[in-house]
């Protein structure tokens, strides 16, 4: 039992520190530390600039174009990347569908599909939730019909998180009623130019437009296009969300998010001293920064765990998200009451107008309404504390 | 980066999980306690055989050169069992001073005492009102000649009733609350003018009061350097820590156990009650609770014996507020879904409250070690 990183594991984390020191442009690093509106084409530049270094997608194989590193690495690249300021990378593609596609799909789906992820000229959507099925998303209707060498779908997604910027979106479909609901769907990839899809926008509480609506009216879908076997499609769906579960925990941004919280609550004044200096806060403060320490050695504890992620992944979907949601909130707590102001211009690079408090203050607000989607997507944290009660405790 | 036991520390593990399996059922525990010794014979002389007295003691002492790690696979064992043993107070504590302080003449007298389960010791330390501030002795030891007479009163010293020896904090120059002027000294429990009151705990262990009026001690008794104790009184209050906060974690494995169990047979309704989601989802929680405060103890485990003191410090704090409220959660929701059963003398589950709850009161709980952190916070500020 050793909590020291080996010197390899040091060497490579200074070589991804030199890295991003001389490739992270300066104006996306300030945009993602300001915590200003992201867009498309910052994303794009980064993930090519990953993908020029043969990092584009940190938790590939070799085999497939990434760089093979351990769980370790992965870790200790992401919160390099974390605390550098560098852009998310898309989930949907690299983490989502790409390791069904690898684990499940034939070789023709893997030449087609892999190489646009990994150097991000292909943006993916995903398409489970539908109006009537959240946490029971089983019972999802969205139908697929297959007459001759096309599936016809028809039906409506939701929650469709960037699906205005997509080109690809991932579906689960019912291609039978037979049966229990798992054993009737399917894993479908389609084409966001397809006819007959139409995207409506769904305006978060902050008042930005990130999420979605996708409605298919008799698009149609290549047969080609299906993941592995017609109507086994929960299977691969279960293996994506244990895949999303694990990158939930999202340690590296936190741990660049709490260095930062204690910046801000040096550089806020509370009356005639720093709020540091306050108690209260600063107690409050101290707790969740030894709760984050136990999520990254619990994170720490399932990676190196020679048996992979179990169910167990669950645990730290709800400790990841439930820290993320307290980061945000006391920061907004720490700008006191210059976070009440809704200034969304102020969110673009180029703003010069008039500004209530610090930077910090700007995107305060807005930044806790939307963390608080982080509890309740993925499987909400209900549902993972029923596969916990089930898939761990058996109950 | 790696969280793997070693084999012989897996072999350990091994043998003690069996040993307290057969030998130190729920029966014989009760035994044990009712004799009032605080100690059974038999099983410090099977803990002794299997080497676990001097585990963490160097070689040349009778030991086997191990470390904090060690400790915590002992400890997590100790709690799944609820084992009463002076293991924390003659082992961890007053072992690991004479161990880290001692002279070389003390080590050789003391360490293959302990190791051979021939001698118990006790840290006599904390007093009334210091709470759980570590510098607040005001004990004295006044030279005299080539002598020291220690004069003051301890309480809370953990198998202290039981003890031949006493390690005793005393003040030999300074003032109360003052972390320079500590000395650490090796007191004989038969000496002239030492008062003892052993108490039972609720948990089944033994406490004293002790008080000292003008008791002698050899100058060469003293343990350590002389007026600069704190550091090393620091520190073997961080491995009692450490070690606590590994059997917390085997007390909070075993109640998750024994309450999934009885969740899964007791039956209302027509069902069994685990079938509500209700229960299922605080089960869920003591189990994520739990498992947090193993990562911590873990954490604990591995800084314990560090001699980086902000960071072991900081490490040890965070672990023991985790702990804590790990332990109080997992305690009461353990007893609350036993139901009436729960808050009886003869479930398992009420004796693993108790001591949960009183592993949150030693050497600080909660409140405290946040607060430990939270000024740690405001330093690394400055």
């Amino acid at each position: 039992m050793d909590l020291n990183y080996t010197p390899e594991q040091e060497a490579f984390r200074s070589e991804v520190r030199q890295f991003l020191q001389d490739n992270l442009p300066k104006d996306i690093r300030e945009r993602v530390q300001k915590h200003l509106r992201p867009n498309k084409a910052m994303t794009e530049r980064w993930q090519k600039i990953l993908f020029d270094k043969g990092w584009g997608a940190s938790t590939w194989p070799e085999e497939f174009g990434g760089p093979g590193w351990s769980p370790i690495e992965q870790l200790i690249f992401e919160e390099e990347c974390a605390l550098a300021g560098a852009p998310r990378q898309l989930d949907f593609g690299l983490r989502m569908v790409a390791p069904v596609i690898m684990t499940f799909g034939n070789d023709e789906q893997k030449e087609r599909f892999l190489p646009g992820i990994l150097s991000g000229e292909d943006w993916w959507c995903q398409g489970y939730s539908e109006p009537g099925s959240g946490s029971d998303l089983a019972s999802l209707r969205t139908s697929a019909k297959l007459e001759g060498d096309h599936y016809v779908v028809n039906g409506q997604k939701t929650w469709t998180t960037l699906g205005q910027h997509a080109d690809w979106i991932f579906c689960l479909v019912r291609t039978s009623n037979e049966g229990k609901p798992q054993q009737g769907i399917s894993f479908l990839l389609i084409d966001m130019n397809n006819p007959g899809i139409e995207v409506r926008p769904i305006i978060m509480l902050d008042g930005e437009h990130e999420i979605n609506e996708v409605y298919f009216d008799n698009v149609k879908v290549p047969a080609e296009n299906l993941v592995g076997e017609e109507n086994q499609g929960w299977t691969y769906a279960k293996f994506l969300l244990g895949h999303e579960r694990t990158g939930l925990a999202n340690v590296g941004q936190w741990k660049a998010l709490m260095k930062r919280l204690k910046e801000v609550a040096r550089e806020e004044q509370d009356g005639q001293r720093p709020l540091i200096e306050n108690t209260r806060f600063r107690d409050r403060l101290a707790q969740l920064d030894a709760e984050l320490r136990a999520l990254e050695l619990t994170v720490l504890r399932v990676l190196t765990d020679k048996r992979g992620p179990g169910p167990q992944a669950s645990i730290l979907k709800i400790r990841g998200t439930e820290i993320g949601q307290r980061l945000f909130e006391m920061l907004m707590e720490a700008t006191g009451q210059d976070a009440i102001a809704h200034i969304p211009d102020a969110l673009e690079p180029d703003y010069t107008g008039p500004r209530v408090g610090s930077r910090d203050a700007t995107p305060a607000a807005g930044d806790y309404f939307n963390m608080r989607k982080l509890s309740i997507f993925g499987g909400s944290n209900e549902i993972q504390r029923n596969i916990i009660a089930q898939l761990v405790l058996g109950l | 980066m790696n969280f793997d036991l070693t084999e012989e520390q897996q072999m350990l593990n091994d043998s003690l999980r069996r040993f307290v399996t057969n030998e130190y059922d729920f029966d014989k525990r009760g035994q044990v306690i009712e004799s009032g010794k605080g100690t059974d014979p038999v099983t410090w002389a099977a803990l002794a055989e299997m080497g676990l007295l001097g585990f963490t003691f160097p070689e040349d002492y009778d030991g086997l050169g191990g470390n904090a790690i060690d400790t915590m696979v002992v400890m997590e064992n100790f709690g799944r069992g609820l084992v009463v043993e002076p293991y924390l107070a003659t082992v961890v504590l007053a072992g690991g001073l004479i161990r880290d302080q001692g002279t070389e003449a003390q080590k050789a007298e003391i360490l293959p005492a302990i190791a051979s389960g021939e001698r118990l010791l006790a840290f006599a330390h904390s007093e009334a009102g210091a709470r759980y501030n570590l510098s607040q002795v005001g004990t004295r030891a006044e030279a005299d000649g080539d002598q020291y007479r220690i004069s003051g009163a301890k309480t809370a010293v953990l198998s202290g009733g039981q003890a031949q020896q006493l390690i005793v904090s005393a003040r030999t120059s300074g003032a109360r609350g003052d972390e320079q002027g500590l000395s650490l000294f090796l007191v004989d429990t038969t000496a002239e003018g030492l008062t003892i009151n052993d108490f039972a705990t609720h948990d089944g262990h033994r406490t004293a009061e002790i008080q000292f009026s003008e008791v002698a001690v050899d100058a060469s008794r003293l343990v350590g350097t002389l007026d600069h104790a704190f550091p090393a009184i620091e520190k073997a209050v961080d491995l009692g820590i450490a070690a606590l906060c590994a059997e917390a974690v085997g007390a909070m494995e075993a109640m998750n156990a024994t309450t999934l169990d009885y969740i899964k047979t007791r039956k209302q309704f027509g069902v069994a009650i685990g079938k509500f989601q209700v229960l299922q989802h605080r089960m869920a929680d003591m189990f994520i609770q739990t498992e947090q405060a193993k990562s911590m103890a873990i954490l604990a485990a591995t800084e314990a014996d560090s001699s980086q003191r902000i960071q072991r410090r900081e490490a040890l704090s965070m672990a023991k507020t985790l702990v804590g409220q790990a332990a109080r959660y997992v305690a009461q929701e353990g007893v609350q879904l036993h139901g009436g059963m729960g808050v009886t003398e003869e479930m398992f589950a009420a004796h693993l409250f108790k001591r949960l709850t009183l592993i949150n009161l030693l050497f600080g709980d909660a409140d405290h070690h946040l607060a430990q952190v939270s000024d740690g916070l405001l330093a690394a500020s400055a």
